[in-house]
């Protein structure tokens, strides 16, 4: 991943928001720990303390999984049945936790958790491995790579595994350090490297705000590690990218000088009053005049923040187009895409979908399925259906040429949502790669 | 249970101007969607303080500093159910006349003339009955989406919640249906009748809701700071005395020095001892706080613990 950093960059510390999703099965011990951290982050107040030690009843510890679970119907079956987000903060950094179910049925909402996470905490229950094949060959669990591969895919920018229940196994340290080379391995071949490998007991808190040496293990905690990630730095140094989300109809205060604003959110670079911007599809150009910050006069925004752009002339601009630095958009129509499918019903080849590329609705149609994933060995298998809860790479054409980037360059250049058009279900997400020629 | 957290973790966080920044940003970004993706948005107002801050965010996102003609591109819109607090109403009318806004009002006393909400009893709650006089609101007015200020933080059920959450013709909410959200490509497809719930303020919890209202001087009634009113203590809360909340013959009032956490129907919203005159004792209470919202303030929620996700998929707020 690039880094740009700016001089102006907040110093380390001064983060943003840490907003994480936690991946694991029903038993990993996921629940546990969310319950642990906001345990620990004095998440947890009075009232629904009390309710969980009547629960436990008297003298019995409680059940710290029992604080995430939301719905009365997830209750009643005892899983988690849908994203839940919560809230900690430590002295140094507030958190916003993305609860993922573990359910293989329930793949899309953790499709859902990962889009928009800045970091994934993937959890990985020793006392399930069979430490008794002979070393080094130490499988990990379908679920462990399909948790983490799926959040390299939506490029989540910081993958950490916290490998639990360490304090159940008999030779703790020697059980980590052969986790812990399955999963490096691993993530070698994934290509990322991952941002943490913690050994924890989320049951008795081990290594997820307290130091222990629990697995032979001397570095930072799961929460101190989460506290120093650095934020998600998008691309300032890019060339300025900006789709509209919105037209103010008339922002002028003066008689006579009533200038439309254009907002929306910068994608990647920075836009500068003086700048020379050129409006997509209408390629014509203009210079910013103007820029506002939620209402305020600015003389330039960087990526990341939404901005009120006024152009020095008249342009007829609406939302779904986009302004960028002149030269640096190459629009396609036809390109490979990778397709994560979140449908009950399959994608169909031809069939034409409703598809939202930045703030833009238009037709489009997947025009072949070239191969699925097998998202536990990585591999692409030759395959010409994609059916729920399946990745697949595809070839897909728009009906109208758009200003592509690739997904592991730009998150909102290089995604589409395609929604299928007879229900408004949110069918799938493209991850856009190489564009093709019409 | 285990060894006691180190001290430091108890300490609070050092929530600095860019922590509350990032929230402002998501939560304008959010309003500006709404009103560009969908035909008749209406934000809702009650003179709340969640509804405050989000009314505030929506000057922020639609107006430009030294504009005094604009107006927001939505309308704001009221249930009332003939038991707010008559210093609430004061304080809504009175904020929307200086706004220059245009609010709409729905009586719930109209939807009882009209025979859709049938109280069991006089006494009993309307509050539960407002998803009624809600859902005709939005049918009168053909509204498409309707933004709130409803945070994940609040309740079990809310913690699930999309920031847009697609509501069916009958203003249901699917929890195990709910459209995946991928980044801020948000699905504001519709059919006719249904609509949307937008949640700006979503990843805002309760510190933070008070941390802003502090930075940015948000004006809000009279009762979220402390006064003496006349209360009665029943089951761990403080219950205020009014005309529709009469004390019970065995009951001793006592004049108590109050504020509230949350502001809603008379009959079912509890305050809280405080001495806080301003938003920065406020926030100084939250950081000590050990009680959640609505388990110290809202008799309803105390029913059952899946009080909140029933009367949510029923189409309340």
């Amino acid at each position: 991943m690039g880094l740009a950093l700016r001089d102006d960059e907040p110093a380390p510390g001064a983060h943003r928001p840490l907003r994480f999703l936690t991946a694991g099965s029903v038993d990993d011990g996921k629940s546990t720990l969310i319950g642990r951290l906001l345990l620990d982050g004095r998440a947890i107040l009075a009232d629904q303390l009390d309710a969980l030690e009547a629960k436990a009843g008297g003298g019995q510890p409680i059940d710290l999984a029992l604080l995430t679970d939301g719905l009365e119907a997830e209750r009643e079956q005892g899983i988690t049945i849908d994203v839940a987000y919560r809230y900690f903060a430590t002295r140094a950094r507030k958190f916003v936790i993305a609860d993922a179910p573990g359910h293989e049925q329930y793949t899309r909402n953790m499709v859902t958790a990962a889009a928009g996470s800045d970091a994934a905490v993937v959890l990985v229950d020793v006392t399930k491995l069979d430490f008794t094949a002979p070393a080094p060959a130490l499988r990990l669990l379908p679920q462990t790579r399909r948790h983490a591969l799926l959040a390299q895919l939506l490029r989540v920018p910081h993958i950490v595994f916290a490998v639990n229940k360490l304090d159940a196994v008999a030779d703790a340290s020697a059980a980590f350090a052969r986790v812990r080379a399955a999963l490096v391995a691993f993530a070698a071949e994934a290509g990322f490297v991952p941002a943490g490998i913690v050994p924890i007991s989320a049951l008795h808190g081990d290594n997820v705000s307290r130091t222990s040496a629990l697995g032979g293990y001397d570095g930072p905690t799961l929460l101190a590690l989460l506290e120093q990630l650095p934020d998600d730095i998008v691309a300032t140094r890019a060339a300025a990218l900006l789709p509209v989300q919105y037209v103010g109809a008339d922002a002028g205060s003066g008689a006579g000088h009533r200038p439309r604003v254009l907002w929306g959110r910068v994608a990647r670079g920075e836009v500068a009053v003086g700048d020379p911007l050129v409006v997509f599809p209408s390629g014509e150009t203009a210079s910013v005049s103007e820029l506002y910050v939620a209402g305020k006069r600015v003389d330039f925004v960087g990526a990341g923040r939404s901005a009120g752009v006024v152009l020095d002339r008249q342009l007829d601009v609406s939302r779904g187009d986009w302004l960028a630095a002149p030269g640096s958009v190459a629009p396609s129509a036809r390109f490979r895409a990778t397709l994560a499918w979140l449908d009950s019903e399959p994608a169909v080849i031809g069939r034409r979908y409703w598809l939202r590329h930045g703030n833009r609705w238009l037709h489009g149609r997947i025009a072949t399925i070239d191969s699925k994933l097998d998202i536990a060995t990585l591999a692409a298998r030759e395959a010409h259906e994609l059916g729920v809860n399946e990745i697949g790479e595809v070839i897909v054409e728009t009906q109208q040429p758009l200003p592509l980037a690739r997904f592991s360059d730009d998150r909102v250049a290089g995604a589409l949502l395609v929604v299928d058009p007879a229900t408004n279900r949110t069918s799938g997400t493209l991850l856009v790669g190489e564009s093709l020629a019409a | 249970m285990n060894a006691p957290t180190p001290l430091d973790r108890l300490l609070l966080p050092e929530v600095d101007a860019g922590q509350l920044d990032a929230l402002e940003e998501e939560a304008i970004f959010i309003l500006r969607e709404t009103a560009a993706a969908f035909e008749r948005p209406a934000l809702l107002f009650s003179g709340g303080k969640d509804s405050c801050v989000v009314l505030h965010l929506a000057q922020k996102a639609f107006k430009l500093e030294g504009s005094t003609k604009s107006r927001l591109p939505f309308p704001l819109l009221h249930v009332d159910t003939g038991h707010n607090f008559p210093e609430v109403i004061a304080f809504r009318d009175q904020l929307v006349a200086e706004l220059g806004e245009k609010l709409v009002v729905s009586h719930l006393e109209d939807s009882i003339a009209r025979g859709s909400v049938r109280l069991a009893s006089a006494e009993e709650s309307r509050n539960g009955h407002q998803s009624v006089t809600l859902m005709e609101a939005v049918e009168a007015h053909r509204f498409d989406a309707l933004i709130g200020g409803a945070r994940r933080d609040e309740e079990k059920a809310r913690a699930k919640e999309r920031i847009l959450s697609h509501r069916d013709s009958f203003g249901q909410w699917q929890p195990k249906n709910q459209r995946p959200e991928l980044w801020t490509l948000f699905n504001t497809r519709l059919k006719p009748g249904e609509h949307v719930r937008a949640f700006p303020i979503s990843n805002w919890t309760e510190l933070d809701v008070w941390l802003y209202i502090q930075r940015e001087r948000i004006a809000l009634p009279s009762l979220y700071y402390t006064h003496r009113r006349d209360v009665v203590r029943r089951k761990g809360l403080l219950v205020p005395v009014t005309a529709v909340t009469p004390p019970a013959a065995d009951e001793i009032v006592e004049s108590v020095a109050v504020r509230f956490r949350t502001v809603g129907d008379m009959t079912c919203t509890c305050p809280v001892e405080s001495l806080a005159a301003d938003a920065a004792d406020v926030v100084g209470e939250t950081l000590l706080v050990t009680i959640s919202e609505r388990g110290a303030t809202r008799m309803d929620d105390r029913t059952s613990d899946a009080s909140m996700e029933r009367r949510k998929k029923e189409g309340y707020f």
